[in-house]
């Protein structure tokens, strides 16, 4: 009887997430009943667990941006500039024998300066949007340019090819039988999570997207609060960056530009809101995950990628629609 | 206000100042011929720069009219391959009406669900342009395919020079065509009831309303001008590079966005003008153009457009700030 209490509690707070688990499990239906010998086979689904946590790790770090009713559209351009950075190094430390096989206090010191990056990055968007008083659409347009002209300069337009062995292993190995990006995807989504509910910083992020003047009135230091929120959305960014970059075994100046779009839907499809306060890591995550399930389905079914951008487009206009519709009747 | 102080006129000495500091780096610049060429540069993405105006005056921004523009554009130019026409006039309203039924799509979404208009612009932006690439088609339509009259009337130029090496150059007539759209722009938002609407909402939306305002005549109005000029922009750029290519204008919006800004627009509305935006046109494509002509590295381009956003938008958002303080 409790038990049966507490779950309906969760049903009615958590209203979006039931919806997003049953949309999940209607494109799961849809996509078996279409393709079923294709669509179960083990193989799609361990490669869906390799791709998405990059896309995954991005949406996050959108909902961040947004849940001071901000966003960052610099995220790709600091993945990739991550990744680059990271790879560029990797060759100066080259030995004679390639950059196959780079020690680990090298591998270790490529993966602080792309964290190093991200932050970096996240710190000059954070100090525009509380210093500069820029608004954070122009703002990141702006530094996303930026980041992605510098990783041109840095390239000079070809990708960089090879990365070290122990690279590769984040985008590309397993633990326990599970990928390595799945389980780092896991552990950070968890973190990040506990960040937002138990911490005073994400406690503070949400007051301060649902109501400005209030928590200023409350005393909450907006500007430290809004700028270390943009120094995460930084490195979760440059996190994406450096899974990609092992994945792929390259990195390049316009890798991943079609996850921009797909990361502002799924933060939105996730139960964000864009204009701030709401957003939960968990929405995120399942959102991520249907329309992993809803794109591998599609290319299965040999749909081309741009009839893909078409239906994610569609899907977003849909979101938008839904929720101001059940926002009405409430 | 005293007259120094208007935004257009900064924008212009800032203008002035960087054309003589690029003058003095290589004269090549003041030629003529230069001058042509970077004139007609501004063209497409002038006409653009006036619909996001638009949009941007009311408070809004807009990232998907090159999708619109591009889908306007290719389908025009099918439709003329396919009945064989050969006019001009038709294909522009052709064009400039699909642009304006997609602008409406952004209108109602804005309007309906009160959304953020960068989320819906996104959203019908990828829609437009997945269905283009992924249902009409991906190939180009090249020059000897290109429907005759609508190349014709890309070539036309005001006056012809010839160079001492024998080769002609001229100043195109599109630069006409830009000029007369910009003039009736300006009018439309200076003298028209509609028109300050426009500012009226983006200074205030609920003031507006208020006042008498009729709030969705506007807002459809806005999107569906700038779907309109988009889609126009879209069929003119074919007709002036005698080529139609479903996947062109990726990641103008961006500079158009960027171009806007420069000439003294705000984000949050009820601010900018057509003379100050013509002006911001002018110095993001001179800027970009000149890298080559000052001999720095064109890797150095997207770096340099991203500075000047950030610069400008700082600016514009210190002066705001410093207008309501």
């Amino acid at each position: 009887m409790k038990r049966q209490m507490d779950f309906r509690s969760l049903l009615n707070r958590d209203n979006n997430i039931v919806q997003l688990i049953a949309m999940t499990i209607l494109i799961f239906v849809v996509m078996t009943a279409l393709s079923p010998d294709k669509f179960l086979r083990y193989y799609n689904f361990e490669s869906i667990t390799y791709i998405f946590p990059e896309l995954g790790l991005l949406s996050i770090a959108m909902m961040i941006a947004m849940l001071t009713g901000g966003i960052d559209l610099s995220v790709i351009g600091i993945a990739n500039l991550s990744g680059i950075f990271a790879g560029v190094m990797f060759k100066k430390f080259a030995t004679d024998a390639g950059v196959a096989d780079t020690g680990f206090g090298i591998v270790l010191l490529g993966a602080v300066i792309a964290l190093g990056t991200g932050l970096v990055a996240g710190a000059l968007n954070g100090l525009l949007i509380t210093r500069l008083k820029i608004t954070p659409i122009l703002a990141t347009l702006g530094t996303g340019q930026i980041f992605t002209g510098l990783a041109i300069v840095m390239t000079g337009g070809p990708a960089i090819v090879g990365f070290p062995n122990a690279w590769a292993f984040i985008g590309n190995g397993k633990i326990l039988g599970l990928a390595t990006p799945f389980v780092l995807f896991i552990v950070l989504a968890c973190l990040i999570a506990f960040i937002l509910r138990r911490t005073t910083f994400g406690i503070n992020l949400m007051l301060i997207g649902t109501n400005p003047k209030a928590a200023l009135f409350a005393g909450l230091k907006r500007e430290k609060m809004v700028l270390m929120s943009y120094m995460l959305t930084g490195v979760m960014a440059s996190i994406a960056g450096i899974i990609l970059s092992g994945r792929t075994n390259a990195a390049k100046s316009d890798y991943g530009t079609s996850y921009l779009l797909q990361a502002v839907l799924i933060a939105v499809l996730g139960g964000t809101n864009p204009a701030g306060g709401r957003g939960t890591v968990l929405g995120v995550s399942i959102a991520v995950a249907a329309l992993m399930l809803l794109s591998s389905g599609f290319q299965i079914l040999r749909f081309s990628n741009h009839l893909i951008d078409f239906i994610w487009g569609l899907f977003l206009l849909l979101v938008i629609a839904i929720n101001a519709y059940k926002n009405r009747t409430r | 206000m005293a007259w120094f102080q208007k935004s257009e006129v900064v924008i212009a000495g800032i203008l002035v100042l960087a054309m003589v500091i690029i003058g003095l780096v290589n004269p090549a610049f003041w030629s003529l011929d230069n001058m042509f060429s970077l004139l007609r540069s501004n063209v497409i993405i002038g006409i653009m720069a006036l619909g996001v105006l638009l949009v941007m005056i009311s408070g809004g921004i807009d990232v998907s009219f090159p999708a619109f523009a591009v889908a306007a554009m290719y389908l025009t130019v099918k439709g003329m391959i396919y009945f064989n026409y050969d006019g001009v006039v038709l294909p522009f309203v052709a064009a400039a009406t699909m642009g304006a039924l997609f602008g409406c799509l952004n209108a109602f979404f804005v309007y309906k669900f009160r959304m953020i208009p960068l989320i819906v612009t996104l959203g019908t932006g990828s829609m437009v342009r997945g269905f283009l690439l992924g249902i009409v088609g991906t190939s180009m339509i090249n020059i000897n395919k290109m429907p005759d009259a609508l190349i014709d009337f890309g070539k036309s130029d005001i006056v012809n020079m010839v160079k001492a090496d024998g080769t002609t150059y001229g100043l195109t007539a599109m630069i006409l065509v830009y000029f007369g759209l910009a003039v009736a722009l300006h009018l439309v938002l200076r003298h028209t009831t509609i028109g300050r609407g426009v500012y009226a909402l983006g200074g205030d939306p609920e003031a507006a309303s208020r006042v008498g305002f009729n709030i969705r005549k506007i807002t459809f109005f806005i999107y569906c001008v700038a779907g309109a000029l988009a889609g126009f922009a879209g069929l003119l750029h074919s007709g002036m590079i005698w080529l139609a290519n479903p996947r062109d204008f990726v990641g103008l919006e961006l500079d158009v966005i960027a171009a806007v800004v420069l000439g003294g627009a705000s984000i949050f509305g009820g601010r900018g003008s057509v003379l100050g935006t013509m002006l911001g046109v002018f110095m993001l494509v001179m800027v970009k153009n000149s890298l080559i002509i000052m001999k720095i590295d064109t890797t150095w381009q997207r770096v340099v457009v991203g500075v000047i956003i950030v610069i400008a938008t700082a600016i514009t958002a210190w002066r705001d700030r410093r207008a309501n303080a």
